[in-house]
């Protein structure tokens, strides 16, 4: 299937993939630190285990960002 | 007011630009902004506002300036060293242009004083570095109903959005701040100078676009860019409903000093 995971698209196999394994995939090395929004609606933090994303589906990262010399993620 | 024949002739590229004009000009001299932070994003934002002729101009910055800051917090010089970043930014800004009337509080901005400082101002700039900050301008914003402009940047990259009442806030975005125990790792900190530069111009721009009335400001999007590819894109969001602020039911009611780790080489900044 392909999504699009922050305007790019992507192959990814099979017919949907976990939230989660999505943002693990992405290098996101601490799903805390990330907001996510799914076409066009943030998930709560506590359903990334459980919402499935899917074929054609939008999704976006957003990552803290303050001012070099903090981080987050 | 009249112009002087002098602001006629200063703000010349204003008055004859489609969308600005006298009157435009004018929303700006009348126009009182604050920035919160004369470092990085602050600098290039007071340098633009004051060109731009903005009537009353605050920064507050509880810091002194440090050789680390001169990389990119170019309203600050190597004989500043030293001085209060307010102050420093003062002497600038006034040499720019003596007509802008500049505040300065050489403090930090904290729960028990925000409201005080930001009520004076038409809209605020965060050009901060921390999070408890960033945290406690939205909510006093949000709280008081005042526009203003989110700035982050890290490494190569930058993130800025605006908040107007109605609209999407930071909280609609990033629910709080992130937890305590997480680990911050200090190879992935750090900032190149000039993509401060980026970003402050960027928020003057949205601080001016509000002032005049002009456009349409970044609500409901936050523009991310990366400098490494040079790549420029926009995420849109709606007001989140469930945001612990400005959703339909706000769980927080009052202002929240929150706690923050940091990654330094030194001291402190």
């Amino acid at each position: 299937m392909e999504i699009s995971v922050n305007g790019k698209v992507q192959q990814i196999p099979g017919d949907e993939i976990l939230l989660l394994e999505l943002i693990t995939k992405n290098g996101v090395k601490q799903p805390d630190m990330v907001s996510v929004q799914l076409n066009g609606s943030f998930i709560r933090k506590e359903d990334f285990r459980s919402t499935v994303v899917k074929d054609k589906n939008e999704v976006d990262f957003l990552y803290f960002m303050g001012g070099g010399k903090y981080l987050f993620f | 007011m009249d112009f002087t024949e002098q602001q006629i002739h200063r703000y010349s590229r204003h008055i004859i630009l489609q969308n600005v004009g006298v009157e435009g000009q004018q929303k700006i001299m009348n126009g009182k902004v604050l920035i919160v932070g004369a470092g990085g994003l602050g600098s290039p934002t007071a340098y633009y506002l004051a060109a731009a002729g903005v009537g009353t101009l605050g920064i507050i910055d509880g810091d002194v300036v440090d050789t680390s800051n001169l990389q990119r917090q170019v309203i600050h010089f190597t004989s500043d060293v030293g001085k209060p970043k307010v102050v420093s930014a003062k002497e600038k800004l006034l040499q720019l242009n003596p007509d802008v009337n500049v505040i300065t509080y050489h403090q930090l901005l904290t729960s028990e004083n925000i409201i005080q400082i930001i009520k004076e101002y038409d809209f605020i700039v965060d050009g901060t570095d921390n999070f408890p900050v960033k945290f406690l301008i939205n909510d006093a914003c949000v709280l008081l109903g005042k526009p203003f402009s989110h700035g982050g940047i890290l490494r190569f990259e930058g993130q800025t959005m605006t908040y107007t009442p109605g609209n999407a806030c930071y909280r609609c975005v990033f629910a709080g701040p992130p937890p305590a125990n997480a680990v911050p790792t200090c190879s992935q900190a750090g900032v190149l100078g000039s993509i401060a530069g980026i970003l402050g111009t960027i928020q003057a721009t949205e601080a001016l676009k509000f002032l005049m009335g002009v456009g349409e400001l970044l609500t409901n999007r936050m523009l991310i860019f990366q400098a490494l590819n040079m790549e420029f894109r926009t995420v849109k969001f709606k007001h989140n409903s469930s945001c612990p602020i400005c959703g339909n039911n706000p769980t927080i009611k009052q202002l929240v000093d929150y706690e923050q780790a940091t990654c330094d080489i030194q001291q402190s900044e």
